[in-house]
């Protein structure tokens, strides 16, 4: 895979995800307006909804992914060092400036977002700035570019607010079932569509979680390892920078299971948090496997 | 009747054909100049700088005259090359004599305690950064420019429209120190 296929794969992958979710929203409803006797109208307002998600998060991933991981845009007189470290490697990749963005977590960190590298945000944690030297850090910076030029990121921005809204919903009523089964004084009406929604959702949950596995290749991560490395001419930099990050142990708060693949290394570090599904979305492969390769270039 | 068709036809399709080819090229040649300009932009602000500096250190080092001249007439080199050989020659060549000045500098510290010496220092640092990384996209483009007027069948068409290679930007060896790659 080289980046001009890269780039037409995810535009493609892009399309077909947003469709695919409409349809999978609107057939399900559709199967369960049916089931129950009531009319199609439901299945209509089911397509209107999921079609305008759908766009919607075409348009709106980055603002959404930003929001839940708590970042705030910085200007370049609030960290010149920071912003110089982007101009030169977007000078050398040919990129528009983008926006930088700073998440107040001691956990080192960063990801790229946005639509197109028109529309890129580049993000960052406190703790990646206060652990990496200048030439780890153009690393790091080099393989999220990679991502905005690749067309990664409005993949993963999208599929972090489809997918990442069917596992969160799951996640939120398997939980409603397991609290809800205790309590039997409650309305037995309410509790059998909460029952209903949440075995819907169960099946859903692991098919996101495979098409999440579908579009975020492992491959990914690597091909934008190997264009970084490309970009400063120094793959020890990213390579050092990713032993760094491999051995912090402070996991990100505001990471969740849907923006966790958009990070340059996995938010959680494959701690004991895990739930039965988290396992599904491994989407980062192992760190020291992409150190060897890093430093066999 | 058949066989015009076939000849009309066969002239459509190499029509067309050679259509897409001379756009490409000229998309190619189009990003060789825009990249350009990237570097001229950044030689640019580095010339901008060097009064500043020269200046700035003048004030604290009189006597040294003998480097400020040096560097003023590299300075005047390089904003009168043309062409990307003559102005990487000029860029280099600004680059040495910036080096004699910051070794003047070593000799003052008054002058290296100054807080406007040191964000000179620091721009002037940051744009030879932003200098190599411009050489470097230039540079990649020019080779895919160069590569499109060499492969076949592009070869033939370039020749007779008498397309000419693009120059690389030249680097000389101290540019690519910290670029230690080992295989």
């Amino acid at each position: 895979m080289n980046i001009y296929s890269a780039i037409s794969s995810n535009k493609y992958k892009t399309w077909a995800i947003m469709l695919l979710f409409v349809l999978v929203i609107t057939t399900v409803v559709y199967v369960f307006s049916k089931a129950l006797g009531y009319g199609i109208g439901f299945a209509g307002i089911a397509l209107i909804l999921a079609g305008v998600t759908s766009i919607g998060s075409y348009f709106y991933s980055d603002k959404i992914v930003l929001a839940t991981s708590g970042a705030s845009e910085i200007q370049k007189s609030d960290n010149p060092e920071l912003f110089r470290v982007v101009e030169n490697l977007c000078i050398g990749d040919g990129l528009p400036m983008p926006k930088i963005y700073i998440i107040n977590d001691d956990s080192p960190n960063a990801f790229a977002t946005g639509r197109d590298p028109k529309h890129s945000i580049v993000c960052v944690t406190t703790g990646i700035l206060s652990i990496l030297d200048k030439s780890e850090l153009e690393g790091v910076i080099a393989h999220e570019l990679s991502h905005v030029k690749n067309f990664d990121i409005r993949l993963m921005g999208i599929v972090a607010v489809l997918v990442g809204f069917i596992a969160i919903a799951a996640n939120l009523f398997t939980q409603q079932l397991w609290w809800g089964g205790r309590d039997r004084d409650r309305n037995n009406n309410a509790q059998g569509i909460f029952l209903i929604i949440g075995i819907v959702l169960a099946i859903l949950s692991p098919i996101a979680a495979t098409l999440i596995q579908l579009a975020i290749s492992r491959k990914r991560e690597f091909l934008a390892d190997a264009s970084g490395a490309l970009l400063t001419r120094y793959p020890e930099g990213l390579a050092s920078a990713l032993e760094k990050l491999n051995n912090d142990p402070r996991t990100l708060k505001s990471a969740s299971n849907a923006t966790a693949h958009l990070f340059i290394v996995n938010p959680f570090k494959g701690k004991e948090t895990k739930q039965w599904f988290t396992s599904l979305f491994d989407t980062h492969p192992p760190i020291e496997e992409r150190i060897k390769v890093l430093r066999s270039m | 009747m058949n066989s015009t068709i076939i000849i009309i036809a066969v002239i459509v399709v190499l029509g067309v054909a050679l259509w897409f080819l001379y756009n490409s090229i000229i998309v190619a040649k189009m990003r060789v100049s825009e990249a350009f300009s990237q570097i001229d932009v950044q030689l640019k602000r580095r010339a901008d700088l060097i009064p500043n500096l020269v200046e700035t250190v003048k004030g604290y080092a009189k006597h040294e005259k003998e480097v400020f001249e040096k560097v003023t007439e590299a300075r005047a080199s390089l904003v009168s090359a043309k062409g990307p050989q003559e102005k990487a020659d000029a860029n280099n060549q600004l680059s040495q004599t910036l080096k004699s000045i910051f070794a003047v500098a070593e000799a003052y510290p008054d002058l290296k305690a100054s807080q406007n010496f040191i964000e000179l220092q620091q721009e002037v640092s940051d744009t030879e950064d932003k200098i190599a990384y411009s050489r470097q996209f230039y540079n990649s483009n020019v080779l895919d420019y160069n590569t499109k007027l060499k492969v076949f069948p592009n070869v033939i068409f370039a020749k007779l429209l008498n397309f000419q290679d693009a120059e690389f930007f030249g680097a000389t060896d101290e540019d690519r120190q910290p670029v230690k790659v080992s295989f």
